[in-house]
């Protein structure tokens, strides 16, 4: 009687094994279908090409291994379609209401400006989504360029292609009113600050960095664990680049940017650029686009209408 | 019991040799086979960078290990809680007094209510909750604190459910001769029912233990940096996943040695109930 609990336990398991099998056909099924959602896009291949007419000599066609120069801006994964992937979610005030395809919102309307100069207009842009970290990684890509306020880093281009800046952001604090933080003035008063800072961001390493407090900071999967964890009292202070802690003030009641570090502090500046595929053909259209928007003033102009102004916060020295 | 072997032992000598010979050949054409294939894939000296990079190991695992303390810490902590609130719980189903079925319903009610809710929703609930209704001070406010609380109550509903089916797993009969001896039904539950119902239980329980030796490291999502955390970071940094694998390692030398005891308990327990094993 006793022999048959014991049995149990194996047998349980074979069943759930067999069970097993055909979940992952239907899983695979759903994915395949998935997969094919796309292929409504309409080749408007007329549109493609517009800008960077040096690039009428190279070489069309060779999706990989040619950057630098101009580059082809016809080299998308899928012809005559450009995919820009983001965050999931995306998180204001980059992407407003988690919809890029409307452009409102400070990188989704870059992103939508950056294709417009590439030659990609209305249905010829394809959303798509990406988490922070899977992007950033060796392998291929799902998307053609993504932005979710990537920081340029050397490290971060050893795995892939990352375009010219398209904003420059200081990194800033989030505190709750009286908290530890509030009257920092050089980063030597913040040692015995508890932090919080979403993983694998540049708001981390400056953490580790520049500011190495005593005890270790938190870290979450993105910002919602930051803010959840300043709402639970468990830190002092959460670290993020300034446009994005200006909101988060917006949405906790009682808290404020108490203190935002200069762009150069800790040696590098944050700047936000595009994540290409390694080796990108597209890589030099990016840049060039990019170039242009910001040599025409449009992208301060985006800047204007969708980012608060970031002077008031208080500047903390980095000794 | 070295006199000569009968027929029947010589027999079940020479058939366990038998035994033995195959097993040993054909793992070691399998694991010749993995290791002369493997290789030879065209996309293995990719895989090979990509998650078994001696450099990134070298760099992240004194690190790793650092972090993987708190997950034993928090191990610690958790594992004598679970086995009381869980026991608590498990006798709370088995009360037989009418009077007491409020207590009955509460623990039915707990055990199927905390199984249906994944552990990650439980430490973001409880790990974020809790602290944020602001009635505990700074230092109480710790994820550490109620992210265990967190596994502590999913972990008890399990357990409580395997104290009870080893308490049902005990025959009626020795709980009626208790009875009739004059002991008291307490009595008959705690010096005949239990010690009969944890020597059948030992073996899942071991089962469990393994289990939440790694769903410690689900407290991580809620701040504290443990080891899966810390090999998350590490992987960012490098762009590369052998911290991963260095973290399983890790794990691996802690949850080999469970699993290993488990199986001993189970194997003992079979020959202490008699039951052959058949092949």
């Amino acid at each position: 009687m006793r022999r048959s609990a014991n049995l149990s336990i194996p047998a349980r398991s074979a069943r759930f094994g067999r069970r097993l099998v055909p979940a992952l056909a239907v899983g695979a099924l759903v994915l395949a279908a998935c997969g094919s959602d796309d292929d409504s896009a309409d080749t408007a291949d007329t549109t493609a090409g517009s800008i960077a007419p040096a690039d009428s000599t190279a070489a069309a066609g060779s999706t990989a291994g040619s950057t630098g120069g101009a580059g082809d801006c016809n080299a998308t994964l899928e012809a005559g379609t450009l995919t820009i992937a983001t965050g999931d979610p995306a998180f204001s005030p980059w992407v407003i209401d988690d919809a890029p395809e409307t452009g409102k919102g400070f990188e989704a309307a870059v992103a939508l400006a950056v294709a417009k100069e590439m030659g990609y207009e209305g249905d010829a842009v394809v959303w798509t989504r990406t988490t922070f970290d899977e992007a950033i990684q060796p392998g291929p890509k799902t998307f053609d360029m993504n932005l979710q306020q990537y920081s340029i880093t050397p490290e971060r281009q050893e795995n892939v292609d990352m375009s010219l800046p398209y904003y420059t952001s200081n990194q800033a604090m989030v505190g709750l009113d009286g908290s530890a933080a509030a009257d920092a003035t050089t980063v030597a008063d913040l040692k015995d600050v508890k932090f919080g800072a979403q993983a694998g961001t540049t708001s981390l390493d400056f953490i580790n960095d520049v500011i190495k407090p005593t005890t270790e900071p938190f870290v979450y999967d993105d910002n919602t664990g930051a803010k959840a964890a300043l709402e639970a009292n468990q830190i002092d202070a959460a670290v993020f680049d300034l446009p994005t802690a200006l909101f988060v003030t917006t949405e906790i009641d009682g808290s404020s940017v108490v203190g935002q570090f200069p762009a150069s502090a800790g040696g590098t500046t944050d700047q936000f650029g595009f994540v290409l595929d390694k080796g990108s053909a597209l890589t030099g259209c990016v840049d060039a686009a990019i170039t242009t928007l910001t040599d025409s003033g449009e992208l301060d102009a985006i800047q204007q209408e969708w980012l608060s102004d970031t002077t008031g916060a208080p500047v903390i020295a980095v000794d | 019991m070295t006199a000569a072997p009968t027929r029947r032992a010589a027999y079940e000598r020479a058939q366990r040799r038998r035994a033995a010979i195959i097993a040993t050949a054909s793992t070691i054409i399998v694991v010749t086979a993995l290791i002369v294939l493997v290789p030879r894939a065209s996309g293995w000296e990719k895989v090979r960078q990509a998650f078994f990079d001696g450099d990134v190991f070298t760099d992240s695992f004194p690190r790793l290990i650092e972090a993987f303390w708190l997950d034993v810490k928090i191990l610690l902590w958790s594992t004598p809680l679970i086995l009381i609130v869980s026991l608590l719980v498990a006798l709370a189903r088995s009360v037989r007094s009418p009077a007491l079925f409020p207590v009955k319903a509460f623990a039915v009610v707990y055990t199927d209510v905390m199984r249906g809710i994944p552990v990650i929703l439980l430490i973001f609930l409880i790990g974020f909750g809790v602290p944020g209704l602001r009635i505990v001070s700074r230092t109480w406010s710790d994820p550490v604190i109620w992210g265990t609380v967190a596994l502590v109550l999913s972990y008890s509903a399990y357990v409580a459910e395997i104290i009870r089916g080893g308490i049902d797993g005990v025959h009626e009969s020795q709980r009626a001769a208790a009875r009739s001896l004059g002991m008291t039904s307490h009595q008959a539950m705690n010096t005949v029912v239990l010690p009969q119902a944890f020597r059948n239980i030992v073996p899942p329980m071991m089962n469990s233990f393994v289990s939440l030796q790694k769903d410690v490291a689900l407290v991580s999502v809620i701040g504290p940096v443990e080891i899966l955390r810390q090999a998350g970071i590490d992987k960012s940094k490098f762009a590369n996943f052998t911290p991963y694998v260095a973290a399983s390692l890790i794990f691996l030398a802690i949850t080999i040695p469970c699993t290993r005891l488990a199986d001993h308990l189970l194997a003992r327990e079979r020959r202490r109930t008699g039951a052959t094993t058949i092949s």
